[in-house]
C-alpha cells in the first residue's frame, strides 16, 4: 500500500511547518514506526535529514513513543501506543497527518520529539516513598486489601507517555499525575507521605506550566493504557483534604 | 468553579420551583413572589451573595480559559476529539448564559425594558408578579430570548453538573454512570421546567 505523509518539522528555535512524503510498498502488516523507518532510509539515502520521533521498546511498554496521527495522540486505535499502530489500520491512498505531542510543558525539541523532562520533575517532587533500603521484606508483612492493590495496579499502568496531556485541550496532566499519586496513596506504604506526596506533585505540575483539567475526558480515550478519570475524582479529593489538613491544621495524613 | 457551581445549581432548582408555581394560579405565584420580599435586609443580603457567587463563577471561569487557552500554544491542523462539544464550549455556553442573565434582571428585576411593569397591581395593590410574567411573554421575542437563554443553560449544566462532581472528588467508578445520567437528566428537567413558563403563556394555556 502507498500512503502520503504530512508530517511536522522543526528545528531548535524555528516556527515549524508540515513536509509531505510518499511512503511506498508499506507491507499492512509493518508497524507505523517501521514505515517511518523505510521512509527515513529514503530521505538519509538521498542525502536529506530523517524525520526525528521517540521510540524504545516498540511494545507497548516503555511510553516513549509519542506521535498524533491524524489529529489523535497515538493513532486511531483503542488503548494502543504509536508503536502498536499497525499499517493496516489505513487505507492505501490514504493522507495521514503526523505531529508532536503539543503542550506549553512539552516544548519541541526536534521535529516529532518533545522534552517531557516536566514529567520527571513531577515524579521527582513527590512520586516515590521513603524507604532505607535493605534486605528485602517478607512478602505479607505488610498486609495490602486486595481491593485496593487491584486499583493501585491499574494506576501503576500508566506508562508516562503523556498522551493525557496531547489530548488535552487545555493541556492538562492530570491523568498522569492522578495515576502516579494513587499507585502510591492507595497502598499503605505510601500512605504515611500521601498528604506531603499530593501537595508536591500538584504544586509542580502547576508550576511546570500545565493548564487546568476541566473534566472534558479526552485524556481517557487517548490514554493507551486505560487510565481512568477515576484517579483525577481521587487526586481532587486527596488534594482538598491534603490542604485542609496541612495549610488550614497544620498536620498532615501521617499526624 | 465546582462550589460556586454547586450554590448556583442549588438556586437555579429553587428557582424553577418557584416559577412552577404559576400553573397553581395568580394567588399561589404571587403569595410566593411576596413571602420572598418580606424583609429587605434578607433579600438584598441574598442578592449581594448570589452577586459573589456568580461572581466567583465568572472570574474563574475567565481564569481557567486564558490559562488553559495558553497551554496549548500551537493547535492540531485537524483534531479529533473524543470530548463532548459541550465540555469544550463551556465559555461560549457561559457567556451567552451571562447575557442572558442580565437581560433576565433587566426584564422581570429592574424593569428597565418595560417600566410599565412597575404600574401592575394584584387585588391587595402589590406587585402583580402573574400579571408581568403574563404580559412579559406575550411578546414573540422576549420569548425566543428566554428559550435560547434556558437551552444554552442546560447545554453548560449537562456539562457542569457532572463535572462539578468530578472536581470535588465525589465520583469513582461505581457511582460515575449514576451521576452522569442524573446530571444530564437534571438539565433537560431545568430546561423542561424554565421552558414550560414561556411557553405555556406563549400559547396561551395560561392566561
Ligand atoms: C454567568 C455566566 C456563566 C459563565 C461565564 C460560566 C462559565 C463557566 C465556565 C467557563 C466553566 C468551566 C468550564 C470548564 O470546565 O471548562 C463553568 C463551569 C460550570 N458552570 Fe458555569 N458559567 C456561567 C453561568 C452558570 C450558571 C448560571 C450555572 C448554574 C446555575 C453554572 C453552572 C456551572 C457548573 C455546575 C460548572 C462546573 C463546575 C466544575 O467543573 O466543577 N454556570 N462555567
Ligand atoms: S516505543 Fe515504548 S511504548 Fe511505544
Amino acid at each position: 500500500m502507498n500512503v502520503t505523509l504530512k508530517v511536522w518539522r522543526q528545528s531548535a528555535g524555528e516556527k515549524g511547518r508540515f513536509e509531505r512524503y510518499e511512503a511506498r510498498n508499506c507491507n499492512p502488516n509493518m508497524s507505523f514506526l517501521e514505515m517511518l523507518d523505510e521512509v527515513n532510509e529514503d530521505l538519509t539515502n538521498s542525502g536529506k535529514e530523517p524525520i526525528v520521533f521517540e521510540h524504545d521498546c516498540r511494545e507497548g511498554i516503555c511510553g516513549c513513543c509519542s506521535l498524533v496521527i491524524n489529529g489523535e495522540p497515538h493513532g486511531p486505535e483503542y488503548r494502543v501506543a504509536s508503536c502498536q499502530t499497525y499499517m493496516r489500520s489505513f487505507k492505501d491512498g490514504d493522507v495521514i497527518t503526523i505531529e508532536p505531542f503539543r503542550s506549553k510543558a512539552f516544548p519541541v525539541i526536534k521535529d516529532l520529539l518533545v522534552n517531557r523532562g516536566a514529567f520527571d520533575r513531577i515524579i521527582q517532587a513527590g512520586g516515590f516513598i521513603s524507604v532505607s533500603t535493605g534486605s528485602a521484606p517478607d512478602a505479607n508483612s505488610i498486609p495490602v486489601p486486595k481491593v485496593s492493590a487491584d486499583l493501585s495496579m491499574d494506576a501503576a499502568a500508566c506508562i508516562g507517555c503523556g498522551a493525557c496531556v496531547a489530548a488535552c485541550k487545555n493541556g492538562a496532566a492530570m491523568l498522569f499525575v492522578s495515576a502516579k499519586a494513587a499507585h502510591l496513596n492507595l497502598l499503605p506504604q505510601g500512605l504515611a507521605e500521601k498528604d506531603r506526596r499530593v501537595l508536591a506533585m500538584v504544586g509542580t505540575m502547576d508550576a511546570e506550566g500545565f493548564g487546568s483539567c476541566s473534566n472534558t475526558y479526552a485524556c481517557e480515550a487517548a490514554c493507551p493504557k486505560g487510565i481512568t478519570v477515576d484517579f483525577i475524582a481521587k487526586l481532587n479529593r486527596d488534594y482538598a483534604l491534603a490542604s485542609v489538613r496541612t495549610k488550614l491544621l497544620g498536620t498532615d495524613v501521617a499526624a | 468553579m465546582g462550589v460556586s457551581g454547586v450554590l448556583l445549581v442549588a438556586f437555579l432548582t429553587v428557582h424553577m420551583l418557584g416559577n412552577l408555581q404559576i400553573f397553581l394560579g395568580a394567588h399561589a405565584l404571587n403569595s410566593y413572589a411576596h413571602f420572598l420580599k418580606i424583609s429587605p435586609e434578607l433579600l438584598w443580603g441574598f442578592r449581594l451573595a448570589m452577586l459573589g457567587i456568580v461572581a466567583v463563577h465568572i472570574l474563574a471561569a475567565i481564569a481557567l480559559t486564558l490559562e488553559n487557552n495558553g497551554a496549548r500554544p500551537v493547535d492540531y491542523l485537524r483534531e479529533k476529539s473524543a470530548a463532548s462539544y459541550a465540555s469544550r464550549t463551556m465559555i461560549v455556553s457561559g457567556i451567552i448564559v451571562a447575557l442572558f442573565i442580565a437581560y433576565h434582571l433587566l426584564h422581570f428585576t429592574a424593569h428597565v425594558t418595560n417600566p410599565e411593569f412597575d404600574l401592575l397591581l394584584d387585588e391587595q395593590a402589590k406587585p402583580d408578579v402573574y400579571g408581568m410574567v403574563i404580559a412579559g411573554f406575550s411578546n414573540p421575542l422576549t420569548v425566543a430570548i428566554y428559550l435560547i437563554g434556558v437551552l444554552l443553560l442546560s447545554w453548560h449544566l449537562s456539562h457542569g453538573v457532572s463535572s462539578m462532581f468530578q472536581s470535588l472528588g465525589l465520583r469513582n467508578r461505581r457511582s460515575a454512570c449514576l451521576i452522569d445520567s442524573a446530571a444530564y437528566l437534571y438539565a433537560v428537567v431545568i430546561f423542561a421546567g424554565m421552558a414550560a413558563v414561556p411557553a405555556a403563556v406563549y400559547f396561551k394555556l395560561i392566561s
